[in-house]
């Protein structure tokens, strides 16, 4: 179990580090019209310009490699137990070196989208709350909720639910 | 589209993308829904749509009569009949021999004829009644080249209302988005699709690689808002459908969620996070004032405007479990309107105010369900699965909602008596969070 974990985060953080290769900022500049899909992922109508960029594959930085996805129960906002020991690590790590901090928290396919929206800030924020009380400065922290629009899992069984209600620390 | 550039330093609003304006012309890379129906009603009434004259040589680009019988079917209540069984295409009404069609069963009959001009499609059609041989209704119709499907939508929808007494929506269009997902989420896509009613010529609104959700019309049928993630957070933007033109409206921390236009156009309403909890606002498009409407540590959203506009009604799990509640803007006051099951959320209210329909959760299950506000009385109208994000057409007799099936997110539709039911599956990715616009006059 604990290998599968591990070798999840070490997935995720891989994915993770691809991801923020073509993370960019929209850019509101007048010039970005015709092409405001390759700045900024989004395409107005018509133009079918929105390639998809190929992405550097960074290495691994060398440290302890913690846990960075934590796992909520149906409807629920609640930190289980399991999630301290890793959370209480980032906790020390982030007072030793303090860096900005984004809180991803999602939803399964069940219920309704915007209350489900609602329930993954709920969890952004119970992990927020966490690192707050070991010290961790919550103005570094930013809490995002993208609610059941990016499913980890792809399918719709009890096992894929519950890999979605998550919350991941990048 | 002037009127839309507002640009308020107060709420850093912004037209994005102004200079986009090229309207997009439907294309064979938008893939149509088409319709499977499931269910209708036990007995509809049978009617013969005869294909429609043309002068002389004039071939169509599209098939009148067709698209007319396609339209009644999909309303459950009619029953048109195979080209293949009738005797006579009468182009004129002293081509009819009512007795043929008395025999085929037929209690109405639609007759008609298509003329071209340089610029424009003339449509005219008669319906008659088959027993007393007379004629209900006649109309010509007349509009540009490119709008040959318009015109049988129109003549469809003067064709129920002649018959049903209820006015028809064949002519309405509705708002979708399509995802692409393949669980590598570089790969993501995300569409924000406009479509006729009846999944023909799909319109691409607005593409991104980031989430884009909970699209809602203006009563107006001019304009869309929804929430989109382009920025890598949510934010809700409008989008004037002909120039689109985009505004962003919201760009606060937290969620910025669940927009909902308001009956008299001038207003949103929407779920903020701003003050550290989800709460409902109300936002002054004139003004660009946010309201507060909602005080409460619990969850409140989905919100929906009351018909006449002076209240709304939202999900909240404030009792514990998510349920739906009504505020009264001008007091305050908040009134509790579900009871039944441990989930019901993201109500709509019907045309008539009358009642909600709602997504409610039975024996684990999620379905749509509708209540009636005065009585309280809830009826359970699909038997899918997942069924989510229901949205009531003009008329109010029937919703389209979205659902699973094989494997895939597609759009179904249900009469609100429940008799009538059919599914708009999908070629290509998931299609959810169907909106069904106001009548387009």
């Amino acid at each position: 179990m604990n290998n599968v974990t591990t070798m999840r985060s070490l997935g995720l953080a891989l994915m993770l580090s691809v991801l923020a290769g073509c993370t960019s900022t929209s850019t509101q500049d007048q010039d970005s019209a015709n092409n405001g899909g390759a700045d900024s992922g989004v395409t107005v109508g018509g133009s079918e310009n929105a390639g998809v960029n190929d992405v550097p594959e960074d290495t691994m930085e060398d440290e302890v490699v913690l846990d960075t996805v934590f796992y909520f129960d149906f409807d629920q906002s609640m930190l289980k137990p399991a999630a301290r020991a890793a959370l209480t690590a980032h906790a020390e790590r982030l007072k030793a070196n303090p860096e900005s901090i984004r809180l991803e928290g999602h939803g399964d396919e069940t219920g309704t989208r915007e209350y489900n929206m609602a329930l993954g800030e709920r969890r952004g924020i119970a992990v927020r709350d966490f690192l707050s009380l070991q010290g961790v400065d919550t103005s570094s922290i930013e809490v995002i909720s993208y609610g059941e629009e990016r499913p980890a899992s792809m399918g719709s069984s009890d096992s894929d639910y519950s890999q979605n209600r998550r919350v991941e620390l990048k | 589209m002037n009127h839309l550039r507002h640009i308020s330093a107060l709420f850093r609003l912004s037209v994005l993308f102004a200079a986009c304006l090229t309207l997009f012309a439907a294309s064979a890379a938008h893939a149509q829904l088409t319709i499977e129906i499931t269910q209708g009603v036990d007995s509809p009434t049978p009617i013969a749509v005869v294909p429609f004259g043309t002068p002389g040589q004039l071939a169509l680009p599209e098939d009148v009569a067709a698209i007319i019988n396609a339209d009644l079917r999909r309303s459950g209540l009619l029953r048109p009949l195979p080209k293949d069984d009738m005797l006579s295409f009468p182009r004129n009404k002293y081509e009819i021999s009512f007795r043929d069609w008395r025999i085929l069963g037929a209690e109405y009959l639609v007759i008609g004829n298509v003329t071209r001009s340089a610029d424009k499609y003339s449509v005219h059609f008669e319906l008659f009644n088959i027993l007393s041989q007379r004629t209900v209704h006649s109309q010509t119709f007349e509009a540009g080249l490119n709008q040959l499907r318009d015109l049988a939508h129109y003549a469809a929808d003067q064709v129920f209302e002649k018959i049903t007494g209820i006015r028809g929506i064949f002519a309405t269009q509705m708002i979708y988005i399509e995802a692409f997902q393949n669980g590598n989420e570089a790969q993501d896509k995300f569409r924000l699709m406009l479509a006729d009613v009846d999944g023909a010529r799909p319109r691409l609104l607005l593409e991104s690689k980031q989430p884009i959700l909970s699209p809602s019309w203006s009563p107006d049928g001019k304009q869309v808002v929804y929430v989109s993630y382009e920025t890598g957070r949510p934010a809700i933007f409008r989008q004037e459908i002909a120039t689109q033109v985009r505004e962003q409206l919201t760009n606060f921390k937290g969620l910025n969620g669940a927009p909902v236009w308001s009956p008299d156009g001038r207003t949103i309403a929407l779920t903020l996070s701003k003050d550290g909890n989800p709460e409902i606002y109300t936002l002054d498009l004139a003004s660009k004032k946010f309201t507060r409407i909602t005080r409460h540590f619990a969850i409140d959203t989905e919100p929906n405007w009351t018909t006449d506009g002076k209240g709304v009604i939202f999900t909240s799990n404030r009792g514990g479990k998510p349920q739906i509640y009504q505020v009264t803007l001008a007091s305050g006051r908040i009134e509790r309107l579900t009871f039944e099951g441990g989930y019901n959320a993201r109500p709509r209210v019907s045309p008539d105010g009358k009642s909600l329909v709602m997504v409610h959760r039975e024996n684990g299950v999620f379905h749509i369900a509708a209540q009636d506000i005065a009585s309280g009385d809830m009826r359970i109208l699909t038997e899918t699965y997942l069924d989510e994000s229901p949205t009531i057409a003009p008329n109010g007799a029937m919703l389209m909602y979205a659902t699973r099936y094989r494997g895939k997110g597609i759009l179904a539709a249900v009469s609100l008596d429940a008799g009538v039911k059919f599914r708009l599956p999908s070629k290509q990715g998931d299609v959810r969070e169907p909106a069904w616009s106001p009548f387009i006059d």
